[in-house]
């Protein structure tokens, strides 16, 4: 059909709003009435966590790669480590958890979807749906297979439940044949689902 | 209130308060193991309805897969960790 392309690429939004949309909008709209913030500063807000990538996550995964030192550091503190690295991590605790051989970790928010945004951007829509919320706790290894991911049956899978106030990163394990890489191209194949346990991160070219 | 350290078994209160919680019902009951300590943070229960909220030590505590599922568990010597709140915690 050559009018394919013409498919609607969302329904629209005409329902009337629910509860909690109506008390956002009533809250902002008091709070710029009262002089307390504006809509240009709310604009800059949502525009700086929309801007939020997982490059500062494989930075410094990167790092821990690389720096022995730093990797300890980021396992004791991975707040103070980050930090210290210089990124604006916000109110967040974060907790860095190690692969390593017979260890896999991911991470999972069953409660609501917890996430470390500040470091490694907003996440994808299927960490919040209730499948992978509900399913990651309950079978992990086939959530896993099904983003491609199949460990042997004798390596643990260890599933991080955000339940309050600490945010999680995987350290994945360093790629093999990756000796002679700098810190920046070893970030390079750093993905985002290898933070969150879904992934392993890519292999050198 | 005990005071748990790494290592400590715990089990996790069978409990069904209503409103706010952030103890998972499926870790409702179980037991597990402290894996490190996390320390004070304010009690949830209170800040979600906007009460001044006292303040609960919080940790981190591991389980296997077969302890949360039975033999229903998709691989049981695989494991889960999950932040619970002291006042959630009784020594197993």
């Amino acid at each position: 059909m050559p009018h394919d392309h013409h498919a609607p690429p969302r329904p629209d939004n005409d329902e009337p709003l629910t509860y909690w949309q109506s008390m956002e909008i009533a809250v902002r709209e008091l709070l710029i009435e009262k002089g307390v913030t504006d809509a240009t500063e709310i604009a800059q807000a949502i525009d700086a966590m929309d801007a939020r990538s997982p490059a500062d996550g494989a930075k410094v995964v990167a790092r821990a790669w690389s720096d022995p030192a730093f990797k300890a550091s980021l396992l004791k503190d991975a707040s103070a480590a980050c930090h210290g690295m210089g990124f604006d991590i916000g109110p967040m605790h974060l907790i860095a958890v190690e692969n390593r051989p017979g260890l896999h970790n991911v991470v999972v928010c069953t409660l609501c979807s917890c996430y470390p945004r500040y470091l490694i951007g907003p996440p994808p829509d299927w960490y919040k749906s209730r499948a992978y919320r509900s399913r990651t706790v309950r079978e992990p290894r086939k959530v896993l297979a099904e983003f491609g991911v199949t460990l042997p049956e004798a390596t643990e899978i260890r599933v991080h439940d955000s339940t309050a106030d600490m945010r999680y990163i995987v350290l994945p394990e360093r790629p093999a044949g990756t000796d002679d890489l700098t810190e920046e191209a070893l970030a390079a194949l750093v993905t985002r689902d290898s933070m969150i346990g879904t992934g392993l991160p890519r292999q050198p070219e | 209130m005990t005071d748990f350290a790494p290592g400590d078994p715990v089990r996790v209160r069978d409990w069904h308060p209503p409103g706010h919680v952030r103890t998972p019902a499926y870790l409702r009951g179980r037991r597990g193991e402290v894996e490190r300590r996390l320390g004070p943070f304010g009690n949830p229960e209170q800040l979600a309805y906007g009460l001044p909220a006292d303040t609960q030590p919080l940790y981190r505590v591991r389980f296997t897969m077969a302890e949360i599922w039975g033999d229903r568990a998709e691989a049981p010597a695989d494991t889960l960790e999950a932040e619970i709140y002291a006042h959630w915690l009784e020594p197993a």
